[in-house]
């Protein structure tokens, strides 16, 4: 089909919609509009990292996210496990190692198979799948490249961007020939070894997190805060955490450049930092460094400009309404791409779905990105919803929230004689409306599991009151929310002794 | 003079009698606690806080196995805490067969010591006694190790174990002294014989090839955590398990246990136990079933029937405290006074409460704030929400479906749910045939929730938030505008979408 610039639209269009971007919120958009009988179409292609790695369907959260990432979690948390376990009266030998081969074969078939269930469930719903790269080419139109060069063009009456972010580089010498990502991390086909992990994200304590404890030596070098966005009071409770189980931190320095002194899997790489607040210079080796400052939208590249979507041309985000329209009318976006929005699996896939109900089901509910909860599956689990104490106090002043605290030990740690009061809660109460909670914070096992009903009862507008009133089940870590008496205001310790 | 002296003091003695008398005698105490458990503890401790004078009263009747503990009651030392810890025991050997999956190399067969586990967990909850000790001192509370029966209403006569006696007077009493397990002294042997979860916890060796019989929590959570550290372990039922629990969610949790290794002899119920030459048990049963009589014989015999008040030493008749003549529970009204003026009871020997140890401390800590704090707020019993800790465990809160229907008429309310599987199931491997969730909602515009209910890993975490939730009045659209976290079990609660109504497949389909 001819363009000539006259930008005429085409009467009838090969799809209702297009989606450029078979992850979390495009795959949950797609599977949705096909419900309401209409004739869509995924895009999805991944271009390979430098170092090679690549994926099939299903987005960063199936392949190289959330999945991989909570197994390998999942992994780590076993090997404490095995120590706690002689303590319970299992005997084994003394010496375990973990190979890295075994896990990542089975979190990989793990893979294969959403892989492959995303395909079947595409196919099942009718949805058009293809594996080819999408640019806008023009008004309603865009153009698909595939693995093997092949180009086609499809017209559409709408189109939804989902096509995510993937891991930035640091743009210094040997980053990207020597440096790996966490597109990577989850397929290497060698176990890492000695690992730099660069960043203080939430990717790079995780990844650093699980490294440790799969008992391999792991830095994390830090430019300067930890989990920048979050509490800092509870980032900074992770960090002490990885630090007191074997995670070496480098604090303040950046990596100026990376070089290679072996090849191999792994090889030897050596690199060299600068401190952010002198003229120190460093030097260390590592098998492996791993690159976790940051992720870019992949908006760049895909025609944009052909069809006149505005994306803030600093960080790549694509702008939306709360409608998650393009200021283009027929172009929508959802997931990890948005502007100012939380880049999570559930919020794009109920982004995705809402707005696809609201296209063709004739649904008014607009996706509510308040009060969304979340959890860093760091060695020690950060769960939380609503306001940070620094948000909190920013915007309704000190004086006018309340916050409550408290240690706790997880009975199951008892018996190990392990990390008492390390574990800790806190809620975050707006004083001027009825102490009503407005942040959730849990540092503690299982603190998905934990946070995802507060999560619900925030939701309902829960208040510290009826927090007081709700019985406790007993004995578990959950518990201790319904008994927080001590105020930080007050200054009292919230050290626990026992029962 | 010497005379006048005496008469003097004879007066005033008198004097002093008669105005006793007159005034009403003083109480040495503000308020005694008979019983140093969970709403016991919780309560004196409270009160304390409000400077008054309180003291507790102990005491624990060996079992007729001879076992017996410090202070804390049943919780701490013979319930909830040590359960879980031996549930987590149990946990850990799963979590050792599924580390190989993950790429840990521990050479197989691994071998678990009883020895090991029960002296870890006892030394704990010694510990736990420790604590509580130090705490009423720290409080000021006074203790003491002894048994109370009541003189008065406001006099408990207290004797320690070498029969001393002490009087206690108080202007207010707390009964909470719990329950015990029963024995079916009906059956020959039972009481020789067999053991309760009293002793349980506090076996020195394995009790080996054991038979629990009961269909209570207790004796799934016991039987469930045995088969777990690889003892050979039957659950014989009369009838239907955890009675009064969700007979759906009820069944679950009993096929995975039967799948995980638990024999069931169901239908099933003893006649009499002997014991053999070689020491060990040998149990008669009849199998309702079959019409047949059965034998077996095991090491241990556990007998998880059922717990009965303690009330039987405390002299209740004496100041006219009414028990409900069937179960023998003390009756209470809404601010937990019994029958009697200034005599309140707390926790599990309280009629119609639940038998938990939150439920006791809340009520407890509210009881002494009403009577020394000028709070008026009673406890609130609605919507409590409690978790069976079965090798794949069990959380809930709100009604049960049948009791939903009972309530409501089918008609009128919709349940959700869904067959899910954990994550970390995938690569281990692991069956997740009975993880499952359903959510029973009201119909009509608002959909209210009337109940949740949660079978898998860290049911209790799981729950705990959502309680919450239907305490707010949680209904179903705004648990569906709460966004999941991803990937967790609990999400998939947010996302409850199929009706059983619809007759539609209700497993969880990937991300």
């Amino acid at each position: 089909m001819e363009m000539n610039g006259l930008a005429p639209v085409p009467d009838s269009y090969d799809y209702d919609l297009i989606v450029i971007g078979g992850g979390s919120g495009g795959l949950a958009a797609a599977k949705e509009a096909a419900k309401y009988e209409k004739k869509v179409m995924v895009l999805d292609f991944v271009k390979p990292t430098p170092q090679g790695s690549s994926w099939g369907l299903g987005g960063t959260c199936v392949n190289v996210g959330c999945i991989p990432k909570k197994l390998m979690h999942q992994a780590a948390l076993l090997g404490q496990a095995l120590q706690d376990s002689r303590k319970f009266g299992w005997q084994f030998t003394e010496e375990v190692k973990h190979n890295w081969m075994t896990m990542t074969e089975s979190v990989q078939n793990y893979i294969g198979s959403l892989n492959w269930g995303y395909r079947v469930a595409l196919r099942d719903n009718k949805v058009t799948y293809e594996n080819a790269y999408g640019e806008f080419v023009g008004p309603h139109t865009i153009k698909a490249t595939n693995k093997r060069g092949v180009e086609k063009l499809y017209t559409a009456e709408r189109f939804l961007i989902a096509t995510g972010e993937r891991p930035r580089y640091l743009g210094i010498p040997g980053d990207k020939e020597y440096c790996i990502s966490s597109d990577d991390l989850f397929s290497l086909p060698y176990c890492p070894g000695k690992t730099l992990v660069v960043g203080a994200s939430y990717v790079a304590l995780e990844c650093a997190g699980f490294l440790a404890g799969l008992g391999l030596d792991v830095t994390v070098m830090v430019r300067s805060i930890l989990l920048r966005g979050f509490d800092q009071d509870m980032a900074n409770k992770i960090g002490e955490y990885m630090k007191e189980h074997g995670v070496n931190f480098i604090r303040e320095f950046v990596p100026t450049k990376v070089e290679q002194l072996e090849e191999g899997t792994p090889g030897r790489l050596k690199v060299t930092a600068k401190s952010t607040t002198g003229d120190q210079i460093i030097e260390g080796e590592y098998n492996t460094v791993l690159l976790a400052i940051g992720r870019d939208p992949c908006t760049r590249k895909i025609g944009l400009d052909k069809v006149g979507v505005n994306i803030n041309e600093k960080t790549g985000k694509i702008p939306v309404s709360d409608e998650e329209q393009t200021n283009v009318p027929y172009i929508y976006a959802v997931g990890d791409i948005l502007q100012d929005k939380l880049e999570l699996t559930p919020v794009a896939i109920q982004a995705g779905r809402l707005l696809v109900r609201r296209l063709y089901a004739g649904a008014t509910t607009k996706c509510d990105y308040v009060n969304v909860p979340t959890t860093v599956f760091t060695p020690l689990e950060y769960g939380a919803c609503g306001y940070s104490e620094e948000t909190a106090v920013e915007k309704f002043g000190e004086e006018n929230i309340e916050v409550y605290h408290s240690h706790f030990w997880p009975l199951e740690w008892t018996v190990p004689s392990r990390d008492n009061n390390k574990c800790y809660a806190k809620i975050i109460c707006n004083i001027q409306d009825n102490e009503r909670v407005i942040g959730f914070h849990v540092l503690g096992p299982n603190a998905g599991e934990v946070t995802q009903g507060f999560a619900a009862a925030i939701k309902c507008g829960m208040t510290k009151e009826q927090l007081d009133n709700t019985i406790g089940i007993h004995p578990v870590c959950a518990e201790v929310f319904t008994t927080l008496s001590v105020t930080k205001r007050s200054g009292e310790s919230t050290l626990v002794s026992g029962c | 003079m010497a005379a006048l002296r005496r008469a003097r003091r004879g007066a005033g003695s008198g004097l002093c009698r008669t105005l006793r008398a007159l005034s009403g005698k003083k109480n040495e105490y503000d308020l005694l606690v008979i019983g140093g458990g969970s709403g016991g503890l919780a309560c004196a401790k409270e009160a304390a806080q409000f400077g008054r004078k309180v003291a507790v009263l102990d005491y624990v009747d060996p079992s007729p196995q001879g076992t017996t503990w410090g202070l804390g009651g049943t919780c701490v030392n013979v319930g909830c805490i040590p359960k879980k810890l031996m549930h987590q025991a149990a946990l850990l050997g799963s979590a050792l067969k599924d580390a190989q999956h993950y790429g840990w190399n521990i050479a197989q067969p691994v071998h678990h010591t009883w020895s090991v586990m029960a002296q870890a967990v006892q030394n704990y909850v010694k510990s736990l006694n420790w604590g509580h000790r130090v705490q009423l001192q720290d409080k000021k509370v006074k203790y003491f190790n002894m048994k109370g029966s009541f003189s008065d209403p406001h006099t408990v006569r207290g004797l320690t174990k070498a029969g001393k006696e002490t009087i206690v007077t108080a202007d207010n009493i707390v009964i909470a002294t719990g329950g015990r397990p029963k024995y079916p002294t009906h059956i020959a042997g039972a009481l020789q014989y067999g053991i309760t979860s009293d002793d349980l916890f506090w076996l020195k060796e394995s009790p080996g090839k054991t038979l629990i019989v009961g269909a209570s929590y207790v004796s799934l959570e016991c039987a469930g955590f045995l088969t777990g550290i690889g003892l050979d372990t039957a659950v014989m039922m009369r009838s239907i398990p955890l009675r009064g629990f969700d007979q759906q969610m009820a069944s679950l949790v009993t096929e995975h246990m039967e799948s995980y290794g638990t024999k069931f002899l169901k239908r099933c119920f003893p006649t009499k136990v002997e014991k053999l030459e070689s020491n060990r048990l040998q149990v008669t049963w009849k199998n309702t079933d079959l019409g047949t009589e059965e034998t077996d014989s095991f090491d241990t015999v556990m007998w998880a029937v059922g717990r009965a008040p303690d009330t039987k030493t405390l002299n209740l008749e004496t100041v006219g405290v009414k028990t409900n003549s069937e179960t023998g529970k003390i009756i209470v009204d809404a601010s937990e006074a019994t029958s009697v003026p200034h005599i309140y009871a707390i926790g599990d020997i309280t009629e119609g409460r639940p038998e938990l140890t939150p439920t006791a401390i809340a009520a407890g800590k509210l009881l002494a704030q009403r009577l020394f704090g000028q709070s008026s707020e009673l406890m609130d019993y609605d919507s409590v929400p409690t978790t069976v800790f079965t090798p794949l465990e069990y959380g809930c809160v709100g009604l049960s479906e049948e009791a939903a229907v009972q309530c409501h008429g089918s008609d009128n309310i919709e349940v959700f749910h869904a067959y899910y599987k954990p994550l970390e199931f995938t690569v281990a491997e692991r069956d997740a045939t009975q993880c499952y969730m359903k959510m029973v909602c009201l119909r009509g515009r608002e959909q209210r929730i009337l109940g949740l209910h949660f079978i898998g890993p860290n049911a209790g975490e799981v729950i705990q938030g959502f309680a919450l939730g239907i305490k707010c009045g949680a209904t179903y659209p705004q648990l569906m505008k709460t966004v999941g976290i991803h990937p967790t079990c609990a999400e998939e609660v947010t996302k409850l979408h199929i009706t059983k109504r619809s007759g539609l497949d209700a497993t969880v389909t990937g991300c």
